[in-house]
Parts: C-alpha cells; structure tokens; sequence
C-alpha cells in the first residue's frame, strides 16, 4: 500500500488547522484597512484562542452532556470535511469514500448539536439563536445540494476530487450553468458561515446576532475549540468554492513538487477569496431577518438556473 | 470566431438575459428594475450583433443597433424621468410574494423548455437552445405583469416580454425582416410616449399608479 496519499492526507488536515485562523486574521486585517482602522494583525486568532484554552471552563448547573459533547464533534467534523476537501491533491484516500453530500451531511451534525447546545442551557438567547440558525440552514441547504449537483452534472460525479479533475482536464468554456452555481454557492457560503449580509462575526448585539446566539455560554477551551472550528468553517468554504470552481494549481499526483505548487497555488487563492469576501461584506449592509428568505431563495433560484441551463443551453 | 465559440458566447449571453429576467421578477426598487431593463437590452444587443455575424445577416446588425439605442439609452431614460417626476422611487409592492413568484418562475422556465423541445429537435441554427430561454423570457414578463400592482412595473414587464419576443425571433430564425422590426421599434416608442401621457393622467386623477385603485368606480364607497 501506498503511504505518500495517507502522508498528504495528513498534511492537509494539518494545514487546515495551523492555516485557518491565518486566513481569519488576514480577513480581519483587510477589513481593517478597509475601513480605516488600524488592526491587530494577521496572527491575533492564534493568540485568541491561546488565551482561551488557557482559561478554566465554567459551566452552567443544568448543562447535560450535549452541551459538553458539542465543541468536540464540532471540531472533529471540521478535521474530518478537512481531509475530503481537495485543498492540495485530488489523490485523498478519504475522498473515495465520502463524496460531498457527506460533506454538506458533516456540517449540518455539526450545525444540529450547535443549536443542541444552544437550548441545552435554556437560556433565551440560546433558543433563539438556535431557531435562527435551523430557518437559515433549512432554506441554505438545498440550495447548497443544488449547486452542488449542478456541478456534478458537469462531471458527472459527486466526488470533489473526480470534480476538481473534470475541471483540470476538460477545456476551458464559458458555461452559462457553472457561473450560475458559483454565483449560488458565493450567497451560501455567505450565509453558511454567518457572514455580513446574513450575520455579523464581529458583533455580539442581541437582536441581531445568530450563530453568537448559539454560543452565548460557551467558556475557556470549550468556546476555543468551537471558534477554531467556525475558523475552519470558513477555510473550508473558501478552499470548497477552489476546489469546485478553480482547481487550477491543485496537484493530480503524489509528488513532492506538484504538491509544493499546490501550496502556494493555495495561499494565493485564499489571499484573492479574502479580497474577494471583504469587497463583499464592506459593500453589503446586513439584511433584515425576514429577507433571508429573499436572499437564500435567490442562491436556490440561481442554483436552479444553472441545473436547468445545462439541460437548456448546453 | 468559429461557430462553437459564437454559439458558446451566445449561450451564456441567453442565460444572462434569463438572469436579468428574474432579476426584474424580483427587484422591489423602480431604479433598480430600470437598471435590470437596460442591462437585458445590453445583453439582447450583443446577442443580436453575434448571431448576426454568426448567420452573415447584416440587416441583424442594425437592428442590434436598434435595440441598443432604443432598449438600453431611451426607454430606460424616458422611465427614469417619468419616475423622478411622479416621485414613486420607493418599493414596488407584489401581489404574491417573492419567494412564490422566483418558484413559479423556475416553473416557467421548465414549461418553455418542454414546450420548445421539439423545435429544437427540427432546427439546425447555432441558436436553437435558446428559444426555450427566449420563451421562458416572454412568461416571466408576463408574470411579472401578473403579479405587479403598480402600472409603471406593468409596462417594464411589458417591455421585457417584448425583448424575450425579439429574442425568440433572433434565435428562431436569426432575426425577422427588417420591415418588421423597424415597425416594432417604432411601435414600442409611440407605446412609451402613450404609456408617460397615460401614467401621468392616471397619476393626477387617482394620486397614485397602483392598479388596484382602478378597480373601483366610484371614488369611495
């Protein structure tokens, strides 16, 4: 048997986790600069989550072990989607046996204990956070799976990594249905990882915040393991949205240069997809909550339009 | 340009007016849907000017050159002063609500894709795939027209059927003669002069351009 696919494997989780609070300080940083503020730096998450695995956990007296299971299997689903994702090569041994619709499957254990723990403790902001959470994930997932299928239309498979290879080898063509899913998964990703038009990361207001709601009671490493994780939520989106519809860069084989290459192919991509998502979360005011349906419902229509484009205009 | 490219390009140029299509479906703002408008002539314009070079029709290239001056620059603009004018800038409201309308939508665009699949078994044109999303074009202006209630959101539904229709034409059977499509541009601005004398009666005698108000006689009840 072959260890260099199980070696990278384990590289890539490895870059997962040392690399995505990186990326959430470079967003930071941008949006600093955008908006005229002077910030903290790119490495300040990791110094934010030291700080908070280094203090003591404080738990609430009616807390069950759902509440203290959840930062756990939040993280370990994130590792795990880490090791599906083509985000250096497409020879994953984990890819074989879980296609994306056990990665979106991942996320929604992840985000269904989230909102566990959010009513676990009883508090209000909890249960109302957890509400929120579960209306935007019932609109925002199948819009998810049909972008997802429209593109597994163009490949014929729904493996990320047989994805990312039709994509690698086919010709480069405008096509009309692919445009329509990026343009869909861009508004899911938004809403998937609680960006500005859906959610504000930065603010705890209590009117308008969700998945903060959620995680209202969370302390010391606890509340460490889930920000990490919501880091890597974001890293895995971006690295999601490269793999699906720029995989240029990412390496096909095993060997120690392709794979190099992929790496710094990696870094420049998610340089550009911060740009990309600071453009557009200062260009954006956040939304109402009832316009959410508006906004989820225009990814599922756009989502659509690319499945029924392929069958029409190609 | 080989024929692939040409027919590549025009592909994603349908499948943008479709976008602007529903883009109009759901738009609340007047500006806004104004902006759409001008976008799809845009879009409907290139289009023609390809197809026409594709076909070799160079009667094409004047009509594309039509709707860009009439569909981009004057029936966009004649709009924005009607609407600057009669101060009605603030949200369009919808009969049914936008979540439905974009699904019926989307069941529009699977009903025209039905109905123009035998057509597109017939013909040998580069452009034949996009009859279906020239169709579904034509209905969701209608639609729009269906589910508005202000009149000035009516005629842009109107207008937009009209450019699915001249889209139809193109694609069909690359573009009527000349002739006609001279009349119907000359048809759609005689329409536009009529429409702004209309909304501007309408608005001094109801104080307002919903719909809704006309459906009573009497001026209360």
């Amino acid at each position: 048997m072959n260890v260099y696919p199980l070696l990278i494997e384990v590289l890539q989780v490895l870059i997962l986790l040392s690399a995505a609070p990186a990326f959430v300080g470079w967003v930071r940083v941008l949006k600093c600069w955008s908006q005229g503020r002077s910030s903290a730096g790119v490495f300040q998450p990791y110094r934010d989550l030291a700080k908070l695995f280094s203090k003591d956990v404080v738990l609430a007296e009616n807390a069950s072990w759902i509440f203290r299971f959840t930062p756990y299997l939040v993280f370990g689903a994130a590792v795990l989607a880490g090791g599906i994702i083509p985000i250096l090569s497409t020879d994953l041994p984990l890819a074989a046996t879980a296609d994306v619709i056990v990665l979106v499957a991942l996320f929604a254990i992840a985000r269904f204990f989230t909102a566990l723990a959010g009513m676990d403790i009883g508090t209000a902001f909890g249960g109302m956070g957890s509400s929120r959470e579960m209306t935007i994930a019932s609109l925002a997932e199948p819009a998810m799976l049909m972008a997802i299928f429209t593109m597994s239309l163009a490949s014929r498979s729904t493996s990320l990594s047989q994805m990312a290879q039709a994509v690698l080898s086919g010709q480069p063509v405008l096509r009309p249905s692919i445009a329509f899913a990026l343009l869909a998964f861009v508004l899911i990703a938004l809403a998937e990882t609680g960006r500005i038009p859906v959610d504000n990361p930065a603010t705890h207001l209590e009117l308008t915040m969700i998945h903060e709601a959620m995680i209202l009671e969370y302390s010391g490493r606890h509340l460490a393991l889930i920000e990490w994780a919501s880091m890597m939520k974001l890293f895995l989106f971006a690295a999601l949205g490269i793999a699906a519809f720029a995989p240029w860069g990412i390496s096909t084989t095993d060997a120690f240069l392709p794979v190099l290459a992929a790496f710094i192919f990696m870094t420049l991509k998610l340089g550009v997809a911060g740009v990309v998502l600071v453009l557009i979360e200062t260009g954006l005011a956040k939304m109402r909550l009832f316009r959410l349906t508006e906004f989820l419902g225009s990814a599922f229509l756009l989502a659509t339009l690319g499945m029924l484009s392929y069958f029409i205009l190609e | 340009m080989n024929l692939s490219v040409a027919a590549n390009i025009n592909s994603f140029l349908a499948a943008l007016v479709l976008l602007t299509a529903f883009g109009m479906l759901v738009q609340r703002r007047m500006y806004g849907l104004i902006h759409l408008f001008a976008w799809q002539g845009l879009f409907l314009s290139v289009s023609t000017a390809i197809v026409g070079f594709v076909a070799g029709k160079h009667h094409l290239y004047i009509s594309s050159l039509l709707t860009l001056s009439l569909k981009v620059v004057l029936l966009p603009y004649i709009l924005h002063v009607l609407i600057h004018r009669l101060r009605i800038q603030k949200e369009v409201e919808t009969v049914v609500n936008v979540p439905l309308t974009m699904l019926i939508g989307i069941g529009l665009v699977i009903f025209s894709y039905h109905l123009t699949a035998p057509v597109r078994e017939l013909s040998t044109l580069v452009t034949r795939s996009t009859l279906a999303v020239a169709l579904a074009t034509v209905m969701i202006g209608l639609l729009m027209m269906i589910t508005r209630r202000h009149a000035v959101t009516q005629i842009i539904g109107f207008l937009a059927m009209e450019n699915g229709l001249f889209f139809a034409a193109t694609s069909a059977t690359y573009g009527m003669p000349l002739v006609v499509e001279l009349g119907v541009a000359l048809d759609i601005l005689i329409a536009a002069f009529i429409f702004g004398i209309f909304f501007f009666h309408i608005h001094t005698t109801f104080d307002s351009l919903d719909v809704e108000k006309m459906a009573r006689l009497k001026e209360s009840d």
